[in-house]
């Protein structure tokens, strides 16, 4: 073999060997951040807890137990973890002082084919006012029903009549108008099943949701 | 002649309706408001204020001390807390049978969620969606944080 021939050999072999371990080396890391993403489940008011599905493009996991957790980046499946009231109250102090009020409703009920609260309805409306007056930007819905007794048609304007009686009482006690919504559901969604025309005093009554 | 009589009533009518069309995209209301918060919608900037209506494709910004309380049509509570940006992807709530959708986009910050109709009608119904992950809420409480 000529020198320049085994020169040439050489620098084929060099240049194989480099490829080789080139292709060997790990991918270079990609720089860019990942950000990150933690969630907790906690108890509600009551003490029930429910359930949340975490889905990354690597995996999926559901956590379903009190002050479980899970982390994702992008870069891997969602890890499962644990946390606790106090850091819960530490990372999302403001975020849950920010919460809204969680809507409340209540009940009036009538007298027998009259738009006249019960005595102890009477107590309940000064126990709304009192709630709406803690509720910025309040928002009413105040439905009317009625039980089975006369037409239906008969019952539309009566359980009608019967919300708007308690607008009317709502707006003489300085309730916006703007916050309040007035419907009638008749005898449709009674609140005790019964055969058409039995009186039953708990049908006759007015929800009222306060949100 | 008639033609262009009718062109006119076409767009009248669409003139006319353009309120009620922009009512439906009522998705819930603020309630609580701390600090700096704007609401971002169609391009503008305009300031969150308690009583303030959120609509579909709104997005919720808050600085630094800033929080907001937002309750959706179907009782869905969701605060952020402070530097978050909230994003109301989609809403529709029917309130007849409760069904619909509530995709809520934490782009970064912290949320709290505390679900309300829509989530006990169907599982998938009401989702957070972050830069890494989709979440589903089943219910009821949870909180969420992105960080970079």
């Amino acid at each position: 073999m000529r020198l320049n021939e085994l020169g040439s050999v050489l620098v084929i072999v060099v240049l194989a060997l480099t490829a080789y371990f080139v292709s060997q080396q790990p991918p270079a890391p990609v720089a860019a951040p990942q950000p990150k993403t933690l969630v907790v489940l906690v108890p509600d008011a009551s003490g029930k807890v429910g359930a949340v599905s975490v889905k990354s493009t690597q995996g999926e996991t559901v956590i379903s137990s009190a002050y479980a957790s899970a982390t994702a980046t992008g870069a891997a499946a969602p890890v499962v973890g644990s946390s606790s009231a106090a850091q819960v109250q530490q990372t999302f102090a403001d975020t849950l002082k920010a919460r809204p009020q969680p809507p409340v409703s209540y009940t009036l009920n009538f007298l027998e084919g009259s738009d006249e609260y019960t005595t102890e309805s009477r107590q309940t409306v000064e126990t709304v006012l009192r709630e709406l007056a803690k509720r910025p930007a309040a928002e009413i819905a105040v439905i009317g029903h009625t039980d089975r007794v006369g037409a239906v048609e008969y019952n539309d304007k009566l359980s009608l009549q019967r919300a708007e009686r308690v607008r009317a009482d709502f707006l003489k006690r300085g309730v916006s108008e703007r916050s309040i919504s007035v419907a009638g559901r008749g005898e449709r969604e009674p609140l005790v099943a019964t055969a058409d025309e039995v009186a039953e005093a708990r049908n006759r009554r007015v929800e009222i949701n306060i949100r | 002649m008639l033609n262009r009589n009718l062109k006119y009533v076409v767009i009248a009518i669409a003139v006319l309706s353009a309120p009620v069309a922009m009512a439906a995209d009522d998705a819930g209301q603020i309630k609580v408001v701390n600090g700096p918060v704007t609401i971002e919608r169609a391009g503008q900037s305009l300031p969150a204020v308690t009583g303030a209506r959120i609509q579909q494709a709104d997005t919720l910004r808050t600085g630094a001390g800033g929080s907001v309380g937002v309750t959706m049509l179907d009782n869905t509570l969701v605060s952020a807390g402070p530097n978050s940006v909230l994003v109301i992807e989609r809403y529709a709530f029917n309130s007849t049978t409760h069904q619909g959708q509530f995709d809520a986009g934490l782009r970064r910050g912290t949320l709290s969620m505390v679900s309300g109709k829509l989530a006990k009608q169907s599982p998938d119904a009401v989702r957070v969606i972050t830069p890494t992950t989709v979440l589903g809420a089943r219910g009821t409480e949870f909180h969420v944080q992105v960080t970079d």
